[in-house]
């Protein structure tokens, strides 16, 4: 086990290494050169020579391979660039949005979870009669709005009309909670329904009938059996939704001008502000390889039949 | 423990050898499946079987056999007709008194990976209908789970081990072992046998047969292979689209099959094998 983990993390290496390469290229394959920009940006008129010795300076002529170890090795730290824009280096733009957005993705995941599993199970258990139907017809309609209309929506109700919570701006729990309400909503519903359908398909199983007919009760059963080995086949899933999140939840992020990655990502993007889109390429490639990482890892905790040295595994 | 159960089980049926211990009389199902329609899965089925016993049902897949055996575990209602055990009616009972009757029909289904849960212990299984009845504590069930591996012809070892770890046909003598461990009624195999490949399944028949003359019990085996049903019980009863067409004894089976839907059954598996 401790030999698969340490294999798993130095696996990760040589993924960062092409990751970080192409996020590199990123910018060398930009059309404009980042000392012009600059200039740009002041507002003055790049001179010719001056612009030729400033990249000269900064090695831009070098061979690509040789930049890509420079910046690599700046990168490594944590020396990621300047921001075009926002006036401060990308490090500290981006440790500034980072825990906004872990808020927010906590935030979401809790009230999903909350939400999902009871919900599901209740699916599941009253398969086919009104509360499942009436479920299921919600969350089809929480997989099938775009959040954006959802939290506008939301501000309309809360914000506009009720009064009761900001409608943008981010921080504190007040600001948190329309967002998080709508993030939440969409991944309810498909989590509903995977929960639904997974604990179906394990109640299935003959080990149910089996357990009753040894007079357990189903609610006995279903709690410590079915439900364990359902929520086992939603676990992959859960780690990419987590992973999208971490990512910044674009769209929910901007209209509630919730000051995350997600956020950042898109004015940078809508500016080309490539320095900042480079540390957000690989924020996502961090979370995504960490992200998978844990999955994996928890699989081999939680699920004896992958479980390395199980003799049919 | 086995004389015991022996001697208790002969006491008690002194003198009435003959005595009907599962007994289905115009037993019908009926599913509902939307719009007003519904399918007739079982359609006025009787049989009874006698005590220390085996009857086998067989038929093509889809003509109600299961639905036989859930009805008779009470996990499906009846739809009309009666099932009693021992004399007594049990379908159409309230929940509680339903789980009474549960420890005294044991199953054992088709594909034993699913009979058990995937993160449950071997042992643990085989302890669980033991402690739950409370015919033991814990620590006296997982020993005796390792007598019920030992009875199966199991390595008392494989206690320790997860389901995975185990192959088909070791699993489904873990499945047989706990079935029994209760000291059941009856023993209902639904297509027991029919996802092991044969030689695995000539073992697991010949273990049910030892098992049956050991502690006497009875079965209800339901299968799709007339020569596997044939091989175990004394009476098969032939189902198609949900009615028993013919029951038969099984010596006698080439010999007394009258209904053309037997004979097309017998064409099929003895055409090869006989
Ligand atoms: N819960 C249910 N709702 C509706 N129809 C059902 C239900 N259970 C069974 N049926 C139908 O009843 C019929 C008999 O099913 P059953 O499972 O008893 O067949 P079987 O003889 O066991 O078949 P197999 O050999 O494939 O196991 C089938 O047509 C099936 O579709
Ligand atoms: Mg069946």
């Amino acid at each position: 086990m401790k030999k698969y983990i340490i294999g798993r993390i130095l696996f990760v290496i040589p993924i960062m290494l092409v990751l970080s390469f192409f996020t590199f290229s990123l910018s060398y394959l930009s059309p404009s050169d980042p000392v012009t920009l600059k200039y740009e940006r002041m507002g003055a008129v790049p001179d010719k020579e001056q612009v030729e010795k400033l990249k000269e300076e900064m090695g831009l002529n070098d061979p690509l391979l040789v930049q890509y170890g420079s910046w690599l090795g700046r990168v490594l730290h944590g020396d990621l660039g300047e921001s075009y824009y926002y006036g401060t280096t990308v490090w500290q733009q981006i440790t500034k949005r980072v825990p906004n957005t872990l808020i927010l993705t906590a935030a979401t995941l809790l009230l999903t979870i909350l939400l999902a599993v009871p919900l599901g199970v209740l699916c599941a258990v009253c398969q086919n009669r009104w509360v499942d139907y009436l479920l299921r017809f919600i969350s089809f309609f929480g997989v099938s709005m775009p959040s954006f209309w959802v939290g506008m929506l939301l501000m309309y109700a809360f914000g506009v009309k009720l009064k009761l919570l900001p409608i943008m701006g981010s921080g504190d729990l007040k600001h948190l909670i329309l967002p998080a309400v709508t993030l939440a909503f969409w991944m309810t519903s498909i989590y509903v329904r995977r929960v639904r359908g997974s604990m179906l398909e394990e109640m299935n199983q003959d080990y149910l009938t089996g357990g009753l007919a040894l007079g357990y009760t189903k609610a006995h059963i279903i709690w410590t059996q079915v439900l364990p080995n359902s929520l086992l086949s939603v676990i992959t899933m859960f780690g990419m939704s987590i992973g999208s999140l971490l990512g910044g939840a674009t769209i929910v992020e901007t209209i509630f001008e919730w000051q995350g990655v997600g956020k950042m990502a898109v004015e940078a993007i809508s500016i080309k502000d490539f320095p900042i889109i480079q540390g957000y390429v690989l924020w996502m490639a961090i979370i995504y390889v960490t992200i998978n990482l844990l999955v994996d890892l928890s699989y081999q905790i939680l699920d004896p039949r992958i479980r390395l040295g199980g003799k049919n595994a | 423990m086995k004389d015991r159960r022996l001697s208790i089980r002969t006491h008690g049926r002194t003198g009435n050898m003959e005595e009907k211990l599962l007994e289905l009389t115009h037993v019908s199902k009926r599913f509902p499946v939307g719009k007003g329609k519904s399918i007739d899965a079982v359609k006025d089925v009787s049989f009874a079987v006698k005590s220390g016993e085996s009857l086998g049902i067989v038929g093509e897949s889809g003509c109600g056999k299961s639905t036989i055996a859930r009805m008779i575990t009470g996990l499906t209602e009846v739809s009309s007709g009666v099932i009693s055990l021992e004399g007594k009616v049990i379908s159409g009972l309230d929940r509680r008194r339903q789980r009474e009757v549960y420890r005294h029909i044991q199953m054992v289904f088709q594909d034993p990976y699913s009979a058990i849960s995937p993160r449950m212990s071997i042992g643990t299984f085989l302890e669980e209908g033991l402690v739950h009845f409370g015919i033991m504590d814990r620590k006296k069930a997982g020993k005796e789970a390792e007598n019920l591996l030992k009875l199966v012809d199991l390595d008392p070892a494989l206690a320790e081990r997860l389901p995975h770890q185990l192959s088909g046909g070791q699993l489904q003598r873990v499945v047989i072992a706990r079935a029994i461990s209760i000291h059941p009624k009856l023993v209902i195999l639904d297509e027991a046998t029919s996802a092991l490949d044969v030689s695995v399944q000539k073992q697991i028949l010949e273990l049910l047969v030892r098992l049956q003359k050991e502690f006497s019990l009875t079965y209800l085996f339901i299968g799709h292979d007339l020569a596997v049903v044939r091989s175990i019980t004394k009476q098969i009863c032939v189902m198609q689209e949900g009615r028993i067409v013919e029951t038969l004894n099984s010596e006698f089976l080439t010999r007394d099959a009258a209904h053309p839907y037997t004979k097309q059954l017998l064409a099929s598996v003895f055409s090869v094998r006989e």
